[in-house]
């Protein structure tokens, strides 16, 4: 306290300043949390996610065996509690003698990688283009907003076929196609919020302060249209995993023998009817981590969108 | 009105040249020599090569290129497929009906389904049936419908052995095609048993493709209806002493589902990218296996075409839909 005693005026209303700041990020987190936690589904989307993320980062550690490595006289075994099953493959293997279990644990990393790798290209790209759209506006917007309406006009999966087409199959590429195909749902969402702030008094009073174009879009804008965009992203990291699974799945993401999990259905596929646990636990993994990030996303909107909070 | 659509048709013909440009330049940003690609062929001398490119017009501007290519479009040349030669619009157009059939039976049964189990769900807030309605649609939502499609084939057709794997009939019936339609067409065949054949094949792909919008649907109607009914003139019918069920069913429903057509019409593209998988997985002789084949066929005069009228129609639709919002909504007048 003796520290921080004020020794002018000045100085005591920028050290209320801040300790006024600090205390208002702590009273949003706090009542972020508070509605956050009304939601049963989304506290445990939470709770499940953050164990997906930690058996993807700890794949090494936690994986009974080498997601690659082919065991001959292990194919298409049955999973444990199956007759001819083992506890040494618990899940059972697929169709070349690999563990299953150690390739979706494997897996996990993909999945989670993808999705933050093409939320963050997409975000990024989406935000700033929907700040200088949503700020300049005039012919610079139109442009804007044309091109992603043609991006939107395209099916998401069948522009990101096409794109892949083009780079050549393989996972990096696919993720660069899912970026695109969702940023432009990030620059509407962006340019609408910008729209609605620009105008407010306090941009207005940061401008005549003499804040600069980028101060006033980036410091001063921005942070009070956040809310929409982390709910978007959410639902943005769910759709990326889908969707990279699909591509996966049709043969246009990871190559086999990468242990992704749509390219582990893609290799499945013929054993439909002989081995049902090669089809089923990859598939169940990806419907678990989009169901969870999804459960995370509708517990954010919740806490975040303060047109429900009052109903 | 007439002047909103014609805004909105203003809006639509820059899009459209976009779209034309990109599938436009697909076949140029291809890996390769378009020329080469186009011939189909691997081996040519630097002769046959230009004559080739002269006769395909790779030898002119880009721009001239361009045009030459917008000009066939606009009188329906689309190129003919690299593998088939037969005219890409052709092609389309035979395989678009399986596609429009299916799409039509998903969406029918999406809100069917979706759009009374949100009403009820709104009505009943908060009860188990509201809970569990929303905790299936939110899984529904999340499916992955490529693995979908697999189990249920796992277990109608593989377990119980009651559904057809893959196609659109079995192959002991045959008739022409007179609508496209295979429920149609095997009705007016008056082949004993083809209407059955044709109905089983088509519930596990249509079960597929509609999951996604089934549970949007119902997420949908159930937030639209919640809003309409916290509103004044609900509250006012419910005080005259109106039936719970004409107040749910006439006051609250019309408004409620101003919202929902929109929904409707905007899983249009869901059921495009859908399409695609659940065609793959079902080998239903649609628009979309016929997509994901070409790419694999690198047949790419078919896969511009291809994504241009797919383009088309998704842009023609969002319009109807727009139209459509203004004709049930009051509040819109244009």
């Amino acid at each position: 306290m003796a520290v921080n005693t004020p020794k002018t005026a000045d100085e005591t209303v920028v050290l209320q300043g801040e300790h006024s700041a600090s205390a208002i990020r702590w009273a949003m987190l706090a009542e972020f949390w508070y509605y956050f936690r009304q939601n049963r589904g989304a506290v445990l989307g939470a709770i499940v996610f953050g164990i997906i993320l930690l058996v993807a980062i700890f794949a090494p550690l936690i994986a009974p065996h080498d997601p690659v490595i082919q065991v001959r006289g292990a194919f298409l075994k049955p999973p444990a509690w199956q007759a001819g099953g083992s506890w040494e493959y618990i899940l059972g293997t697929d169709a070349v003698g690999r563990d299953i279990l150690s390739r979706l644990i494997y897996g996990a990393r993909f999945s989670l990688f993808v999705g933050l790798v093409v939320v963050t290209i997409s975000v990024t790209v989406g935000v700033v283009v929907g700040l200088i759209a949503g700020y300049f506006r005039g012919p610079l917007d139109t442009f804007i907003m044309r091109l992603m309406d043609i991006i939107l006009a395209f099916p998401s999966l069948l522009l990101a076929l096409v794109l892949v087409a083009i780079l050549g199959p393989g996972l990096l590429n696919a993720m660069i196609a899912i970026a695109l195909v969702l940023q432009p749902h990030f620059v509407r969402l962006t340019r609408a919020a910008v729209m609605a702030e620009k105008n407010r008094d306090y941009v207005m009073a940061a401008r005549v302060a003499g804040a600069s174009r980028m101060r006033l879009m980036f410091r001063t804008i921005l942070p009070n249209c956040t809310a929409p965009l982390i709910v978007q992203a959410t639902l943005s990291f769910s759709n990326a995993i889908l969707d990279a699974a699909a591509l996966g799945f049709l043969g246009m993401g990871a190559q086999p023998p990468t242990p992704e999990w749509g390219t582990m259905l893609a290799e499945a596929r013929e054993f439909v009817m002989r081995a049902w646990w090669v089809v089923t636990f990859p598939g169940l993994a990806i419907l678990i981590t989009v169901l969870a990030i999804n459960l995370m996303g509708d517990g954010l909107r919740d806490a975040l969108d303060p047109k429900l909070k009052r109903s | 009105m007439l002047q909103f659509l014609f805004r909105r048709l203003a809006v639509l013909i820059p899009t459209f040249i976009g779209v034309s440009i990109i599938a436009f330049a697909f076949i140029r940003l291809l890996p390769g020599d378009p020329v080469q690609m186009m011939a189909g062929e691997r081996v040519i001398s630097p002769e046959r090569h230009a004559e080739l490119s002269q006769q395909l017009g790779f030898d002119r501007p880009i721009v001239v290129q361009y045009l030459d290519y917008l000009g066939g479009i606009v009188t329906g040349d689309f190129g003919n497929s690299i593998v088939t030669k037969r005219p890409v619009l052709n092609e389309f157009l035979s395989l678009f009906p399986a596609t429009l059939e299916l799409s039509l039976c998903a969406i029918l049964l999406a809100v069917l389904v979706g759009v009374p189990l949100g009403i009820i769900a709104a009505v009943k807030r908060g009860s188990w049936f509201d809970q569990s309605v929303m905790g299936v649609a939110l899984v529904g939502y999340s499916m992955p419908i490529f693995w979908w499609g697999l189990l249920l084939i796992i277990f109608f057709s593989g377990v119980l052995q009651l559904t057809p794997v893959s196609g659109r009939i079995s192959l002991m019936y045959f008739f022409p095609p007179v609508t496209g339609f295979m429920l149609i067409d095997s009705l007016l065949s008056g082949q004993a048993g083809a209407f059955k054949s044709a109905l089983s094949h088509l519930i596990l792909p249509t079960i597929v493709l509609a999951t996604i919008p089934l549970a949007v649907i119902a997420r949908q109607t159930r937030s639209a209806m919640l809003e309409v009914l916290s509103e004044d003139y609900v509250r006012t019918a419910r005080a005259k002493g109106l039936p719970p069920r004409r107040v749910i069913g006439l006051h609250a429903l019309r408004n409620a589902l101003i919202p929902v057509v929109t929904t409707i019409g905007l899983q249009i593209g869901v059921l495009m990218a859908g399409a695609i998988l659940t065609e793959t997985i079902f080998s239903w002789p649609g628009i979309g296996k016929w997509m994901v084949d070409s790419v694999f066929r690198r047949d790419y005069t078919v896969v511009q075409g291809g994504l241009l009228l797919i383009a088309i129609i998704i842009m023609v639709v969002n319009l109807l839909v727009d139209v459509l919002y203004g004709l049930i909504n009051p509040r819109i007048r244009y």
